[in-house]
């Protein structure tokens, strides 16, 4: 799909065309030293003849998310009559090179150049919703167009809202952004609802701690979402759309705004659209940092200039929303899938999929994989896939623990599952979530107990405080998980966190407190063996949990060459210099880990905290 | 500084109901939201101090004292979690003798954790400022602060 996307872009093919990732991902690698570097080794070869020539040819264009986030920063250089050559993990001082060696000289260099992992990244994802993601400008507007852009908006305006909703339908289009309630009814409702004035709200308010996908997709193609919002706005009948976005992504809301700026100037935004009498405006809202403003009605609490906290429904948004109007609110990857379905057909769109779960899912794919970074699957495929075939499976080649898949709403899934397909169904049935798409992965080194302490930590920090199960509940489910990672676990804990978890599941105010117990009930379910030994033996199994392991050096193995004594910050550790061995003192150690990673000859071990015998690990 | 003026400018850009919006150009002009500001924004629209001091500690991004020259952050979303995140905020906190939401005595810094970033493929990461740091160590944390 990107190929054809790319061949469309080519409008001159004696052109030479560098492209460098600058997302996010791309500009904390470096990205904009390289595109800098770019320009000016560009710039001072124009003297050579051949070059010159070409001045005005050259283009360094910007893209945005490409996916692989580990071998940023990435840069495609097309030299015409040259095959199209990708360069992993650039930095500017190979800049002068590669303008020199494959520009110049017309010889990529081989050093380079991307290697196998980078096409087993690509071969089993289906790129749909991110087909332009790096590949086009997201900051210009003809890059989308040239790219079908704004057709399927065209196509709606003809064919009318009622058949829109009736392709989304068909399409088998289900929410993106957590529990996957059919889009294509959702629209229906909102349409139906009585009202002159109604609302859309895209929910770009991308909160899952691990989760990135729609920060790529509106950094790199908001177009795509502009797109399906303006379609939507127009089935539901709503003539203003609203894009809750989170404040911590300052270059998806740039990239937005100029997006919007562009669509208007182009006709597709604004009034009359197209000559089809449908007006549309398009407002970005600032969040402000809260997690529960994802949560429907506490996003639209927020966007009138409340504090963002839940209400009971019904009233459902699509009677009663914003300001008291019918309100529909979509996820950015939903509306993104919009223009695919109304261009394509909405039968060609449910070729990819299950039965129940249609077209692809964007995963942010993270943790302890080879390959991280943005990728998009077909629904169906296997969690062992994803991990092994397009992540490249696991770091140093340690073992596979868990996946957790779905945030704080959702769970973590053990090797049992690795068959598991993914779809909203069988991933509800193994006790997780799709949830907006985080998917983060663990092994031998992650201590699951650790793992839904941390979850609880978020939710109770995270939690608005209106609803006591949420509000407290939560509090003493983060209080018995602090325990038993601390070594003081009892044995009243084990019963007493799965009956709280139960209570606040089925008693929570909204989404957000009835979900909050899933990591712990999940963990619980697969990795009971770690509880209990948290709790019985006081050991951490992953060696992870602070005050159940201490750092202690093999004098056999230790060079006294002082390394491990300068790096630590807390003074832990005497001798290790002079031909002394190195002696940490276990009081005094912080367990940062900085003397282990630092250790020339791997001569500190984690041990448990309190066993005599060292225990091999890591 | 001149709170009351600089406030009013920021409400003549807004409509009246975009409370949040306002409080966020405040938050934006001072670094933080000062008390000066919250009375001027009450008399000018008529909403209760309580109700705007309501809003201002509900959402994470509001402060309502100075922050330091640099604002350092560490992400603590799931991936940086898994790959170490604690063990660079232990650092940092050693590093600049202040605990997570404080900052030093000099102004210079203030540390602070925050739930996710969204650049969980470059975990862990620490930022200064807008300037984003991804595969963060305990090493390259001496490094990034000296700069």
């Amino acid at each position: 799909m990107s190929n054809e996307i790319k061949e469309k872009l080519i409008t001159d093919d004696s052109l030479i065309q560098i492209s460098i990732c600058l997302g996010t991902g791309g500009v904390a690698a470096g990205a904009r030293d390289v595109f800098n570097s770019f320009a000016k080794e560009l710039e001072s070869n124009q003297v050579e003849a051949v070059i010159k020539e070409r001045k005005c040819r050259h283009k360094v264009h910007q893209t945005g998310c490409r996916g692989l986030c580990a071998l940023d920063v990435l840069v495609d250089v097309l030299v015409p009559g040259m095959a199209e050559t990708s360069y992993a993990r650039v930095t500017a001082a190979m800049v002068p090179e590669i303008v020199q060696e494959h520009i110049i000289n017309k010889k990529p260099v081989e050093k380079y150049l991307v290697d196998e992992a980078h096409h087993r990244f690509f071969d089993k994802q289906k790129r749909r919703v991110l087909q332009r993601c790096g590949v086009i400008d997201p900051e210009d507007i003809n890059d989308y167009l040239a790219t079908d852009g704004y057709q399927a908006l065209a196509k709606a305006l003809r064919i009318g809202p009622e058949k829109v909703i009736d392709e989304v339908k068909t399409a088998g289009l289900r929410g993106r952004g957590g529990a996957g309630f059919p889009t294509g009814l959702k629209w229906a409702f909102c349409r139906a609802a009585e009202g002159d004035t109604k609302y859309l709200i895209c929910n770009a308010d991308e909160g899952d701690p691990g989760a990135f996908m729609d920060r790529s997709q509106l950094e790199s193609d908001p177009h795509s979402v502009l797109e399906g919002i303006i379609i939507g706005s127009y089935a539901i009948g709503a003539e203003k759309a609203f894009i809750y976005v989170r404040s911590e992504y300052p270059l998806a809301i740039e990239r937005l705004k100029i997006a919007i700026r562009q669509a208007k100037e182009k006709g597709y935004l604004g009034d009359n659209i197209l000559n089809s009498g449908f007006n549309c405006r398009i407002e970005i809202e600032k969040g402000s940092g809260a997690f529960v403003c994802g949560e429907e009605t506490a996003l639209m609490s927020s966007i009138e200039g409340n504090r963002g906290m839940p209400k009971p429904r019904p009233p459902y948004p699509a009677e009663k929303g914003l300001w008291g109007k019918p309100t529909n609110i979509n996820n950015v990857e939903t509306l993104a899938n919009v223009p695919l379905i109304i261009l394509g057909g909405a039968a060609q769109y449910a070729q990819i999929g299950t039965e129940k779960s249609k077209g692809t899912k964007v995963f942010a794919l993270t943790g302890k994989v080879n390959n991280t970074g943005l990728i998009e699957v077909p629904m169906g495929i296997t969690i062992k896939e994803i991990v092994y075939d397009i992540g490249g499976g696991i770091n140093n080649d340690k073992k596979f623990k868990a996946i957790q898949i779905g945030g704080p709403s959702g769970g973590c899934l053990g090797e049992s599952h690795l068959d598991t397909p993914i779809d909203y169904d069988s991933l509800v049935a193994a006790g997780a979530i799709m949830g907006s798409g985080g998917c983060v992965v663990m092994d031998e080194d992650t201590c699951m107990v650790d793992i839904a302490r941390y979850f609880m930590d978020f939710i109770q920090e995270e939690s608005c405080g209106k609803c006591v199960p949420c509000r407290i509940g939560t509090k003493r489910m983060l209080e018995i998980l602090t325990r038993i990672c601390d070594g003081e676990g009892v044995a009243e804990d084990l019963q007493n966190l799965e009956e709280l978890a139960k209570k606040v599941k089925n008693t929570a105010l909204c989404g957000l407190g009835q979900t909050a117990p899933n990591p712990v009930e999940s963990t619980f379910r697969y990795f009971k063996d770690e509880y209990l030994a948290h709790i019985k033996e006081k050991r951490c199994p992953a060696k992870a949990c602070k005050n159940l392991i201490k750092y202690r050096v093999t004098p056999d193995d230790c060079k006294s060459c002082a390394l491990c004594v300068k790096v630590c910050p807390s003074e832990a550790i005497l001798g290790g210099k002079k031909g002394v061995k190195a002696e940490i003192q276990n009081d005094k150690c912080i367990r940062c880990g900085a003397c282990l990673s630092k250790c020339p000859t791997k001569a500190i071990k984690v041990v448990d905290n309190d066993s005599a015998a060292a225990v091999e690990v890591k | 500084m001149d709170f009351i003026s600089r406030t009013q400018e920021i409400l003549d850009k807004h409509s009246n109901n975009a409370v949040i919006p306002v409080l966020q150009d405040v938050q934006n002009e001072f670094g933080y939201v000062p008390e000066e500001a919250v009375a001027h924004i009450s008399s000018v629209t008529n909403i209760n101090k309580s109700r705007l001091y309501g809003i201002l500690t509900f959402y994470s991004q509001f402060y309502l004292k100075p922050r330091g020259k640099n604002i350092v952050k560490v992400c603590c979303g799931t991936a940086c979690h898994v790959k170490g995140a604690e063990k660079n905020l232990t650092k940092l906190k050693e590093l600049l003798k202040i605990k997570e939401g404080e900052t030093t005595a000099d102004g210079e810094f203030t540390l602070e954790r925050i739930a996710c970033m969204g650049a969980c493929g470059l975990a862990p990461v620490v930022t200064v400022n807008q300037e984003v740091h991804g595969n963060v160590t305990s090493d390259k944390i001496d490094k990034i602060i000296k700069k």
